[in-house]
């Protein structure tokens, strides 16, 4: 999806700084947020795939108000809430009772985990058929703007580029986040000179991005 | 106009967290001393330090940089370095005339296993952005000045794949040890935003 997620190239964000000695989580909810997180694909019955798409789907306010964690949480409860783990409000309206709200809780709902069973752990399988691009080849990343989850973002689409590295083989996130099949296929690691991506007057360097074979076609 | 999709008096997110857990404790659907395990994996056991072991390793054992060079995941796990986040390594190394730096503009990708969990400067809208971008510009910003001539090659972490930059060893640590290297090597090194900086040995 176009969403605010997808934030390469971006104008108008400032700077940023680096923080000396950082800690992992600057709040304990921070800490829960992770390890909530961490394990809500299997508390949910999804995949990796489907929690990154639960980020995405945040509303851009939220997405930026919240910041990394505070997504993380958001992106909890829309799991557990899709797959009916949790009804929709049950976080919102446990927290105002935690703060001494007389509000009413929703009931557990019905779960309606999806239908789903990967074929091995991880993201990466075994693939027996020849990669379609060779090393040093062009390729094209298609002008394609799917409304559910793709690794594919707007800043390459429709530019060309050449291939300098076969990755192995992964499940496609374009329909393994929505349940409709691992389609495992190969990634091909794809450079891009900065004046492709950005016109003449860009910066010169080049840019290298893992393009799943779905994403490409043959340059013109 | 975009309204703003809560209330006013939504609560906070620690608030809201706390909720999460309760909801999910009190139905057995959670063990909160899983929920621990795995903070305290990552907040004790599981950061730069790893990676900086690896730099170490591959600054002092030349076989061991072509392994890393050549299989990143295969040179890592010899240190035990595996998991979520590491499923695939791609080693990249920073040399005089070639500069490379990681990023992930779709969310905020990082090599776990290696680095940790991600500092706030790497999932900072303005570094996601812009390093796709003007990458020279931001680097200088962030304190690392490129010459004209250094090459920069950018990183987009969109697959499983995660990237792991071998920074350039400094001139004057010939005489160090792996094991007097390792504390030299800073995550943002490991990342592509800082050259790791030269000692200052005893004269």
């Amino acid at each position: 999806m176009d969403g605010i997620h997808d934030m390469g190239g971006m104008h108008g964000w400032g700077a940023t700084t680096i923080e000396p000695n950082e800690p992992v989580f600057h709040a304990t909810w921070e800490a829960k947020a992770f390890g909530f997180g961490a394990l809500s694909a299997r508390l949910s019955g999804t995949n990796l795939d489907a929690m990154r798409h639960a980020i995405d789907r945040q509303h851009p306010y939220i997405y930026l108000v919240d910041g990394y964690y505070g997504r993380w949480l958001a992106c909890v409860e829309t799991l557990l809430t899709d797959s009916g783990v949790l009804a929709p409000g049950a976080v919102e309206a446990r927290a105002r009772r935690l703060r001494g709200e007389d509000v009413e809780e929703p009931g557990i709902p019905e779960t309606a985990k999806p239908d789903y069973k990967p074929t091995g752990p991880g993201s990466l399988r075994p693939l027996d058929t020849r990669p379609r691009f060779e090393i040093g080849q062009r390729v094209r990343a298609k002008t394609m703007s799917p409304r559910g989850h793709t690794r594919l973002p707007r800043y390459v689409r429709g530019h060309t580029g050449t291939v300098i590295l076969h990755q192995p083989p992964h499940v496609l996130p374009d329909t393994n986040a929505h349940f409709l099949g691992e389609n495992v296929q190969q990634v091909f690691a794809v450079r891009f000179a900065s004046t492709e991506l950005w016109g003449e007057g860009a910066e010169r360097f080049d840019l290298t991005i893992d393009m799943y074979d779905n994403y490409l076609e043959p340059a013109p | 106009m975009t309204e703003v999709p809560r209330p006013p008096d939504f609560p906070p997110a620690s608030l809201r967290a706390e909720a999460l857990e309760s909801l999910l404790v009190e139905r057995g659907l959670v063990d909160p001393s899983v929920v621990d395990g795995l903070i305290r994996t990552y907040e004790q056991d599981v950061g730069p330090l790893n990676g900086a072991r690896i730099v170490a390793r591959a600054w002092t054992d030349p076989k061991y940089k072509q392994r890393l060079l050549a299989d990143g995941t295969s040179a890592v796990a010899e240190f035990g370095f595996k998991g979520p986040q590491g499923e695939h390594i791609v080693v990249v190394e920073n040399t005089p005339t070639d500069h490379h730096v990681v990023v992930c503009t779709l969310c905020s990708c990082y090599p776990w296993p290696l680095l940790g969990l991600p500092p706030s400067w790497y999932k900072d809208p303005a570094y996601r952005s812009r390093i796709v971008r003007e990458p020279r510009t931001l680097l200088a910003e962030l304190g690392l000045e490129l010459a004209d001539e250094v090459e920069i090659h950018v990183h987009d972490s969109s697959s499983e794949v995660r990237y792991f930059v071998l920074p350039a060893r400094p001139v004057g640590t010939e005489t160090l040890t792996e094991e007097e290297l390792v504390p030299l090597v800073s995550r943002d090194a490991m990342v592509g935003v800082a050259r790791v900086a030269v000692p200052s040995l005893p004269g």
